[in-house]
């Protein structure tokens, strides 16, 4: 681990895993705001026309880049880090630790590792069929996939449903640290303010895997 | 009170080490927990047994030389102490003991449960002070230093140096040490001639020496026997963001 990437400081890396998590917690606000349309009863018409603008705004498409940069950045410095703690403990302790922390904040690295796995599913799922590497025969007249009804298919099926709602669990408990840790990172702990942005976190942790939870409850039980 | 007590036992560095049992009998409660140890250490001479070695120095809980990993948790059961001012009043009768090393790549086992620590000595040369020259002693009151800032940096000058923040750490990083000794520095005048230069080096030294990188579990300050809080942590992050970007 000598090159000039792993010699950067471990604060270093962290800053950027911090700003990275919270970028993608930003980008995650607008994918469930896309999401919430399929909850429309109009046939797909607001999911697709969504779906139709982040595929074709130049805006988005620029972000998307950085999208995409950002989370193997932060994926790739995720396992970096990981991989240093490890080795910084080449012995083990035959008794396992018994202080007492925030019981999750011990797995990021596995609650992180699978909601990667999850997200692979999801781009084979979606995103790969956007770009023509997966084929999928439900298109629009446009020619375009019709993400909506690829969508309705996977989440009328029991099981993809309740992977789905599991694996945004898992995310909600990441975020959850995941949230107030960037900011530490960041360098903001203020005994007034650390204890709202604790708060905020657990707040957007719950509200957002929540509503991407409500999509296959309702296509499952209502539809 | 009667104990069994499982110790690392490991001949030097080189060597592999493995748990020994120890029954030991009529303990007092009121024994300190480095007493106990010296009973049982006692009665391993006069088997003509090797004694069991451990760090300890003042045994009042402010040198930082007790570095022993009692049943899961450095310096033991009690919250905010050093494992020379536990007592045996926090175990019950029968209990089974598990005494380990600290357990970091960069404090390596010495003997028995002593660890070479001067990986800790290596980051305060780094930068872990401040460069006064040599002639008369300053008038105190000429810098003035406001109360919080005062009183926030006594309380980071506060860390002995003991390691239980690394030994806790399931990452074994020193993030909590190094902080508190950028902020008592950071918090004062007299440090902010050298800040940049100081929290650039030190934790270039800490990353190299092999400690692992903070994770936010907090385990660090919550078994600090001195209290040193994550604030140092958070502090210490701004400080090397301002050193390297401005």
């Amino acid at each position: 681990m000598n090159s000039t990437f792993f010699r950067f400081s471990s604060i270093t890396k962290k800053i950027w895993m911090a700003f990275l998590g919270l970028f993608l917690m930003i980008f995650l606000v607008v994918h469930l705001g896309i999401n919430l349309c399929l909850l429309r009863n109009d046939g797909g018409a607001w999911f697709s026309a969504a779906a139709h603008f982040m595929g074709t705004n130049y805006i988005v498409k620029v972000f998307e880049i950085g999208l995409f940069a950002g989370f193997i950045f932060h994926v790739f410095l995720g396992i970096i880090l990981q991989v240093q703690n490890w080795m910084a403990r080449p012995v083990r302790y035959m008794v396992s630790n018994k202080t007492d922390t925030p019981f999750l904040s011990k797995y990021m690295i596995y609650t992180g590792g699978i909601v990667l796995i999850f997200l692979i599913l999801h781009f084979i799922n979606f995103y790969f069929i956007k770009l023509g590497w997966v084929f999928n025969p439900n298109m629009t007249p446009d020619g375009e996939p019709d993400f909506y009804h690829i969508a309705k298919q996977l989440f009328v099926i029991p099981a993809y449903s309740i992977i789905y709602i599991l694996l945004f669990i898992v995310l909600g408990f990441h975020l959850n640290q995941a949230f107030q840790a960037a900011w530490q990172t960041l360098g903001i702990n203020h005994p007034q303010y650390t204890t709202c942005i604790r708060r905020f976190g657990t707040f957007y942790a719950i509200v957002v895997p929540l509503g991407f939870i409500i999509i296959p409850f309702y296509f499952l039980l209502i539809r | 009170m009667d104990l069994t007590l499982k110790i690392w036992r490991q001949k030097d560095a080189k060597s592999a080490g493995k748990f020994v049992t120890y029954p030991l009998k009529n303990i007092s409660p009121n024994c300190s927990f480095l007493e106990m140890l010296d009973i049982l250490n006692e009665q391993l001479i006069q088997k003509t047994e090797e004694p069991v070695v451990f760090d300890h120095d003042c045994r009042e809980g402010i040198c930082g030389m007790c570095s022993l990993y009692i049943n899961g948790r450095p310096h033991g059961p009690d919250d905010a102490v050093t494992a020379c001012q536990l007592h045996m009043r926090k175990f019950s009768n029968g209990d089974t003991i598990v005494i380990e090393p600290w357990r970091a790549r960069p404090f390596p086992v010495i003997k028995d449960l002593m660890v070479d620590r001067s990986a800790f000595d290596k980051i305060i040369q780094e930068g872990g002070y401040i460069s006064v020259n040599t002639g008369g002693a300053a008038e105190a009151n000429n810098i003035l230093v406001g109360r919080e800032n005062s009183e926030l940096a006594m309380d980071a000058a506060a860390c002995i140096g003991c390691g239980a923040c690394v030994a806790a750490c399931k990452n074994a990083s020193a993030m909590l040490f190094v902080s508190a000794k950028v902020s008592q520095f950071a918090l004062l005048p007299q440090g902010q001639v050298e800040a940049k230069q100081r929290v650039k080096k030190m934790v270039r030294m800490m990353d190299e020496l092999g400690f692992g990188n903070c994770t936010n579990t907090y385990a660090c300050e919550a078994e600090c026997p001195k209290l040193i809080s994550r604030s140092n942590i958070a502090r210490m992050n701004r400080e090397f963001m301002c050193a390297k970007v401005i």
